[in-house]
């Protein structure tokens, strides 16, 4: 399989970037944050998210989606990006499904994914870096469990029709096994969330489960053997955090680059001065190699290959390293206006900062790649 | 079965059948590499004309170009199955050539019908060695500056001048060639020719570098005569295939940032020296850290240039991405083999040991450095993606 988009892809991606920069773009954001938006999306939008049929994009066909792959889905994420569009696409379209795919769950929830009614949130995190361990407590009690322990960064935690939970049935927090992966109700008793307002202003919440009762059938897959759902939702939420970075590291690209033909500074363009084109074409080497990163982990995803999720790690780090500087030199190159929040560049700069910290950043994936060759 | 799985199976059994045990061992040294020619030396390892003459038979030496001049015909997909079936067995490249990577190209977009069936076939089957007469002593980045002067006599050009940076021009046996026809214009006045080392009036002389070898040489060119007909493309119409060559250059060279064995050397190095602690990580965590993150970058190029040859045979590449992946990649290696020093210590200081396999360590860390120069500086490559790619203004 060549490593670019085939012409249904393309053709896939035209369309959503039609429709997002339509109906989502900057300027959505900054109405919902003006406005002091209190649920950090748009249900609307969600909707005619649906009407696309982006929201079963990874559903099978069988369960009334489109059942399409994670380039497919990626695709959608780069739009998502470029137009910083607030949206619960990768936690419940992407992540979710992924993590409900193979289980009796999927015909309780996907209905509502793909009719845009549902929204999922995923709890893993439980500190503020990921890949820390997994303490909370499910306790078998009665006819299910009993989850006792605390989340955080759940994005639309607050909100969500439907959390993941991820929590530990046997073992101790640092061990690999013992976790079973839950699919919680938000009306389910006991569950608190506490929504917090991130740099990027999207909202994402620290969970307090305090008892909180499921019945046997919230358990995704089987008992103690969480960890299966669990990466292949991890894979899918990392691929697609990295998908929609690429759409964030290249906004903030491509509008400095504009930038750089428009603004005159010594009676010339700023992009005329060779010390701002050598790092542009530096930013944008950096950009193109993190794109055939990304696409290549979708590829091998897709592919059900056993090298999938090292390319995703690949991906993952490599997308945060490449977006991170693009926002940087976004801001630096934009000069003082960069600074101002009238100016979008800046909304750039935070939206890929959230990005980078979500299902591990670059160091934490790099580590993950030095253990599993060995050193 | 499809079709492409019908030549995968197909390949893989004639390349277990017919690819000789010892090229599948990696490449330890220059003396690995098979460069064919005129004055290439087999007796020290026959298997690598066995191998070279075994995959020639089915084109397979440059398995995309077409049949009649010496290719194997293979469409972009099959070319990508056979490179994917080759490395699965670690086979080594059966033919290394100047003339595979850079002149075939150009001839086969520039070339005559007669100069394509004369010179291709001959770099298929590894015949002739070919060598790049491009920078002169004054053009170097500037190398549309070039002063070799080709005088117009007849149904032939006297040439003089001076070439340098000429990689093995003491080995190969023919060169191609920028000259100068005219001097009424910088890239209008260039012309680009073919021909033989052994001519009258070619000398060389190789040049010591830093690390300790001659691969490039000096080449002086004193009336030497050369036919019309060795001419690619219209007389002062050259700097049009010079630049399209530089191209497939620079993607050659590319190739330099991806890893080459099928194990980790670089790992394996950090690993011997510093070991592992009893948590199985590099003893050593600020190096552990620097080598992850340019592995992270190392492996996502290996992908970039998976897409950039899927790209550029399908005819989607951007005519500059070359200089993209020209600039990564050299970038890449250099830092691959300041690395390779840092895990290496004072092991890899040695400069002739037996031990160290004649200062290889060393030796490819100085050589590395010529990487981002040649075929064009990083910043000359980084000019051409800011005017040609992201167009962004001129002075």
């Amino acid at each position: 399989m060549p490593l670019y988009l085939n012409d249904e892809q393309t053709m896939l991606a035209d369309t959503a970037k039609d429709f997002v920069a339509e109906h989502a773009p900057v300027k959505h954001l900054r109405e919902l944050r003006d406005a002091g938006d209190s649920t950090g999306f748009s249900r609307d939008l969600w909707k005619q998210f649906a009407e696309m049929g982006f929201t079963g994009i990874l559903i099978p066909e069988t369960d009334g989606g489109l059942g399409l792959g994670n380039v497919e889905a990626g695709v959608v994420l780069e739009e998502i990006g470029r137009n910083l569009s607030p949206s619960p696409f990768l936690s419940t379209a992407v992540a979710a499904v992924e993590a409900l795919k193979h289980s009796p769950q999927r015909d309780r929830w996907f209905p509502g994914i793909v009719s845009g009614e549902t929204v999922a949130a995923i709890a893993i995190d439980e500190k503020a870096k990921h890949g820390t361990g997994i303490a909370m407590k499910a306790e078998r009690s009665g006819n299910g469990f009993r989850l006792t322990g605390s989340k955080q960064f759940v994005t639309h935690g607050h909100v969500a029709d439907l959390v993941l939970v991820a929590a530990r049935t046997a073992g101790s927090a640092d061990d690999k096994d013992g976790i079973t992966l839950f699919a919680v109700p938000k009306d389910a008793a006991n569950m608190t969330a506490d929504p917090r307002r991130l740099a990027d202003s999207s909202l994402a919440s620290h969970l307090a489960f305090d008892g909180v009762e499921v019945d046997a059938d919230a358990v995704i897959g089987e008992v103690d053997q969480g960890a299966g759902p669990l990466r292949a939702l991890l894979s899918a939420g990392r691929t697609g955090a990295s998908a929609e970075m690429l759409g964030v590291g290249g906004g903030a690209m491509d509008m400095t680059f504009d930038y750089l033909k428009e603004r005159k500074q010594f009676g010339a363009h700023l992009g005329s001065f060779q010390a701002l084109q050598h790092r542009a074409a530096h930013l944008y080497s950096e950009m193109e190699v993190a794109r055939a990163a990304v696409l290549k982990a979708q590829q091998l995803l897709d592919a059900g290959s056993e090298e999938a999720e090292g390319a995703v790690s690949v991906a993952k780090a490599m997308t945060g390293l490449a977006t991170t500087l693009a926002v940087q030199e976004g801001v630096q190159m934009h000069g003082g206006i960069g600074m101002t929040d009238e100016y979008d560049i800046g909304f750039y700069m935070k939206r890929a900062r959230v990005l980078a910290e979500m299902f591990g950043d670059a160091n934490y994936h790099a580590d993950q790649l030095a253990r599993a060759a060995g050193y | 079965m499809s079709d492409l799985e019908t030549f995968r199976a197909e390949t893989r059994a004639w390349l277990e059948e017919n690819v000789p045990a010892s090229m599948r061992e990696p490449v330890r040294s220059e003396a690995d590499v098979n460069w064919g020619g005129r004055r290439a030396d087999y007796s020290k390892n026959p298997d690598q004309k066995l191998y070279m003459e075994r995959m020639a038979t089915r084109g397979w030496t440059v398995p995309d170009w077409p049949k009649e001049y010496g290719g194997g015909g293979l469409s972009p997909a099959e070319t990508k199955i056979l490179r994917e079936e080759m490395r699965r067995i670690n086979a080594r490249n059966p033919l290394n050539s100047f003339g595979i990577s850079m002149l075939g190209p150009a001839l086969l977009k520039y070339g005559t019908e007669e100069q394509k069936l004369e010179h291709l076939p001959k770099i298929a089957r590894g015949e002739i060695r070919w060598c790049q007469g491009y920078s002169e002593p004054g053009a170097g980045s500037d190398l549309a500056g070039l002063q070799t002067w080709a005088e117009d006599a007849g149904d032939h050009y006297i040439v003089n001048g001076q070439k340098v940076w000429t990689s093995y021009a003491d080995k190969a046996d023919w060169i191609f060639c920028l000259v100068r026809t005219s001097k009424e214009s910088k890239q209008g006045g260039i012309s680009f020719v073919l021909f033989d080392m052994e001519s009258d009036g070619v000398s060389t002389k190789p040049i010591l570098l830093i690390s300790g070898y001659s691969p490039f040489c000096e080449t002086f060119f004193d009336d030497v005569k050369v036919p019309k007909a060795n001419r690619i493309h219209d007389e002062n119409k050259g700097w049009d295939v010079a630049k399209y060559l530089l191209g497939h250059e620079r993607e050659m060279i590319s190739g330099m940032g991806l890893s080459t064995s099928s194990g980790n050397p670089l790992i394996d190095g950090a690993i011997a020296t510093v070991g592992l602690d009893k948590d199985g990580r590099l003893a050593d965590p600020i190096l552990r850290a620097q080598l992850a993150l340019f592995e992270v970058r190392a492996k996502a190029f290996t992908a970039m240039s998976e897409r950039f040859i899927d790209e550029l045979k399908a005819g989607r590449a951007h005519p500059a991405q070359p200089s993209m992946m020209k600039y990564y990649g050299t970038e890449l290696n250099k830092s691959r083999n300041e690395l390779a020093m840092a895990a290496g210590g004072s092991d890899a200081l040695d400069w002739d040991s037996e031990q160290s396999n004649g200062g290889a360590a060393s030796r490819a860390w100085l050589r590395s450095k010529g990487n981002s120069i040649e075929g064009g500086t990083s910043e000359i490559q980084l000019n051409i993606i800011a005017k040609r790619i992201l167009e962004l203004p001129s002075t």
